[in-house]
């Protein structure tokens, strides 16, 4: 049920959206990027593949070095994998967007309360570290990979097997993983909110690449109108989404107020 | 040296719903006031405009529209004797900040107290009797009646519009509507919402239960509508981006849309933006208040001179800003006595999810902050609380706010977090999953208050409010009972799967639940259990008067925010007609 449902999806996606996203029908490997393919002749404009779907999340880095860049890359694809219907985090462009927070304003700390003194206090009493987000990356990834090294023997955790991959992050998450400066769960925890936040945010923030995770879901994005739709229950709403940018290029909104 | 500015005849502190209010009657009845809004001017043009303001990164993840913490937050701790910590981000609720306050980003629900609620301790006394609970239950009376609020609610609602089906009017029972209200004088403003389909699905299965369901009453306004003051509002689109989010549409009721405009177009009136309020001064001898002061846009330390001040900030912050300001006496949990900072409370809150195979689909993305179908059969009034030992309640709704996926993509039960098995079962249960809301009341407890915290400053040096909070054994076993209702009729709903969340552990800063802070500055008969009478004024302080949930001395299982409109219209009513034309104490002491 769950494979057919999909599979109706990504054909819908093909065929009205203009851009598709093929990619090989076997379980995709963890170092094997989909392909993309643009669809001839789109149907309008308003249907075009976004912005966000030409850029290689390669190209810039605005916060990571090259290796926290690969330890992000590999950590989100291990979060939200591919699978035989849907590309994973990786290729969404999830590290991408999150290099792009750390380097602003959320990565430098605004809107946190940052004044001690410190203290762990308890769970109900929320974070208490003295890290900013940006912080607790560039800590937090020098910590594992010096972590890893040690455990494995002078490698990298993205040169790991994906099953390795999958128990170190298991054990991060577990607060199991001994690290100087902040309990790994803390790490684990930032890491998998903003692996969620690039994969449904709008792609105008540089993840959720061709709106792949709106499509897999079905949520139509940020062009939103349904009043004459609300009362049709069980209606199969079958229009591709929207990103910001197409409906600010568009202007569907002012056409329909 | 603080600047000093000319004298008005009323400063407000704070620039949203009760500062409207307020500003727009004072300066209709022509007196010079000035309203202080610490954050920054917004209009619904340019500030609300589609396609930005549907981001729901900026608006609901990095919460753009909300108080900064790191320029003012609270500390927090479970229980006296813990140690409190500051909270370093928003979790739990989510005040405003700017003009409108948090009534620019609220979902417009709009429910009435019932009359029980205002009386409470008396009911229970006389229904119960008065040992029924526990001494550290600290219920009061609030010192005014439902019928003396019922007018000043039914003008907010024409204020904003509100949408829906009456369930009592004039003491007749009305089909479609909620039998459980108060009497009202008047049927709603607006026909109600359309019905969405977990709605629907809600409803279905609570009348085969015997309950009653009714649509939840909402200020996302259904059609094209003018209010008293001449708001033209336009209907509400279904977006799906309330809560959280200003409104592109001019459809859900917010200061700008129902009674900024009409403030500002009075020339009594001056509404000054990043004007950050520090503390209410005030004469020692005379006992009145002399005026505030605030630190302006440019770190000024600006005295505003006011014959009288009215504390319109968030709920908290009234409280802080007496605290701050040596009004009044600070409450001791550990003696019972002193007034400010007493009887804070908040919200119980639970619910249920159910998961419907993928066929159904609910389509949750096509919403509004206020779109629901609820029953009230278990809220405090509504049923017999004897057997129980417990008093107070909830309302029970399916809510189809929006499908917005950063924080809605529900997963059954046992689901990991992450991984392939986490992705499918997004993708799955997406758009076929509806959610019950359990907005259950909250009574206050002995330890539960908000005083200055000893460590911790804001960035302009004043100690931090500290809030000490648990949730009460009473609201617990309120909890668990309606929770275990509104179970019951999630199985009744016909879905594959069902998540039941209750209410099992202490109250937590971290996770969202709701912006519903009450209490603190709370109204009441007596002086030495409240820190304002009837009117809404100080008991200190005869030309001090403060607004808000702040003044509630229990919430209710309700939304605060039409409770909130209501006693502002009550209360200005009362300053113009009375008090201002021989401004002294309205209760004598």
């Amino acid at each position: 049920m769950v494979d057919k449902l999909s599979r109706r999806n990504l054909f819908k996606v093909a065929g009205a959206a203009g851009a598709a996203v093929t990619f090989r029908s076997t379980p995709a490997p963890a170092q094997n990027e989909p392909e993309t393919e643009q669809a001839p002749a789109p149907a309008s404009e308003a249907t075009q593949s976004s912005p966000a779907s030409n850029v290689e999340h390669q190209d810039i880095l605005f916060f990571f070095t090259p290796e926290e860049a690969q330890f992000v890359e590999a950590a989100v694809d291990r979060l939200i994998p591919a699978d035989n219907e849907w590309p994973g985090a990786a290729w969404a462009g999830v590290a991408n967007f999150i290099d792009r927070q750390l380097a602003g304003a959320y990565g430098a700390g605004a809107r946190m309360y940052l004044q001690g003194p410190w203290d762990l206090g308890e769970p109900q009493q929320g974070y208490q570290l003295p890290f900013t987000p940006a912080e607790i990356y560039r800590t937090g990834i020098r910590e594992i990979r010096g972590w890893v090294a040690e455990r494995e023997g002078e490698t990298e955790f993205w040169d790991l097997s994906p099953s390795a991959q999958i128990d170190i992050l298991e054990m991060l998450q577990a607060g199991e993983v001994p690290l100087p400066s902040m309990p790994s769960s803390v790490f684990f925890e930032t890491l998998l909110a903003n692996t969620i936040e690039g994969w449904f945010a709008d792609p105008a923030y540089g993840g959720n690449r061709d709106m792949v995770s709106w499509r897999m879901i079905g949520f139509p994005g940020a062009y939103a109108q349904y009043t004459d739709l609300v009362e049709e229950h069980g209606l199969s709403f079958e229009r591709p989404p929207m990103s910001m940018a197409e409906v600010s290029r568009t202007d569907h909104h002012n056409e329909d107020h | 040296m603080a600047v000093r500015m000319k004298p008005v005849d009323v400063a407000l502190v704070g620039g949203g719903a009760t500062a409207a209010i307020l500003g727009k009657e004072l300066a209709e009845a022509g007196y010079s006031v000035v309203a202080l809004e610490r954050g920054r001017m917004r209009q619904t043009v340019p500030d609300f405009q589609s396609p930005y303001m549907h981001d729901e990164l900026k608006y609901s993840v990095r919460h753009s529209l909300m108080q900064d913490p790191g320029t003012q937050t609270l500390t927090f701790r479970n229980f006296v004797g813990q140690k409190a910590l500051p909270m370093r981000q928003l979790g739990s609720f989510l005040p405003g900040t700017g003009v409108g306050g948090a009534m620019v980003h609220w979902n417009g629900q709009t429910w009435r107290f019932q009359p029980e609620s205002f009386v409470l301790r008396s009911w229970v006394n006389e229904r119960y009797g008065s040992d029924f609970l526990p001494e550290d239950i600290t219920i009061q009376d609030w010192g005014i009646t439902y019928d003396e609020l019922e007018p000043y609610y039914d003008f907010f609602e024409k204020i904003c519009g509100t949408s829906g089906t009456a369930g009592n009017l004039a003491g007749q029972i009305q089909e479609g509507g909620n039998p459980f209200e108060g009497p009202r004088s008047e049927p709603y403003p607006n026909p109600p919402m359309k019905q969405a389909y977990a709605g629907h699905l809600f409803g279905e299965a609570a009348a085969d239960l015997g309950y009653t369901p009714f649509p939840v009453p909402s200020s996302n306004v259904t059609r094209h509508y003018t209010n008293p003051y001449g708001a033209r509002f336009q209907p509400c689109m279904y977006c799906g981006f309330c809560e959280h989010y200003g409104c592109e549409h001019f459809a859900k009721a917010s200061p700008q849309v129902a009674i900024l405009p009409f403030a500002m177009a009075n020339e009594n009136f001056e509404l000054r933006t990043n004007a950050y309020v520090q503390r209410v001064e005030w004469d020692r001898g005379s006992k009145v208040a002399t005026g505030v002061t605030y630190i302006d846009a440019r770190g000024r330390e600006v005295f505003q001179p006011a014959n009288m001040v009215a504390l319109c900030a968030f709920a908290h912050h009234n409280v802080v800003l007496m605290l701050n300001s040596g009004i009044g006496t600070p409450y001791d949990p550990s003696t019972g006595e002193g007034t400010v900072g007493r009887n804070y409370t908040y919200q119980t809150m639970s619910g249920a999810t159910v998961f419907y195979p993928p066929d159904v689909q609910l389509n949750s993305f096509m919403g509004a902050g206020a779109l629901g179908t609820a029953i009230d059969d278990f809220n405090t009034g509504s049923f017999d609380h004897s057997e129980l030992g417990f008093v107070g309640g909830a309302y029970i709704a399916a809510y189809t706010t929006g499908g917005r996926p950063i924080n809605r993509h529900p997963v059954p039960d046992g689901t990991p977090r992450w991984g392939t098995e986490w992705k499918q079962a997004v993708q799955r249960h997406y758009n076929s999953t509806a959610t019950i809301t359990v907005h259950g009341s909250s009574m206050p407890h002995r330890g539960n208050y908000i005083g200055l915290d000893p460590n911790y400053t804001d960035a302009f040096g004043q100690p931090l409010g500290m809030i000490t909070f648990d949730f009460p054994h009473n609201d617990r076993l309120m909890s668990r009972y309606v929770t275990s209702k509104a179970w019951e009729i999630a199985e009744a709903m016909g879905g594959e799967q069902i998540s039941v969340s209750w209410l099992d552990d202490h109250y937590s800063i971290v996770p969202y639940q709701t912006t519903h802070n009450t209490g603190g500055a709370i109204m009441g008969t007596d002086p030495t259990k409240s820190v304002v009478n009837k009117f809404l004024q100080s008991w200190d302080l005869h030309n001090l008067w403060v607004m808000g949930s702040s003044v509630f001395p229990q919430n209710a299982g309700y939304n605060p925010t039409d409770t909130v409109g209501a006693l502002a219209y009550w209360a200005v009513d009362h300053m113009i007609n009375d008090y201002l034309q021989d401004p002294r104490p309205l209760v004598p002491t």
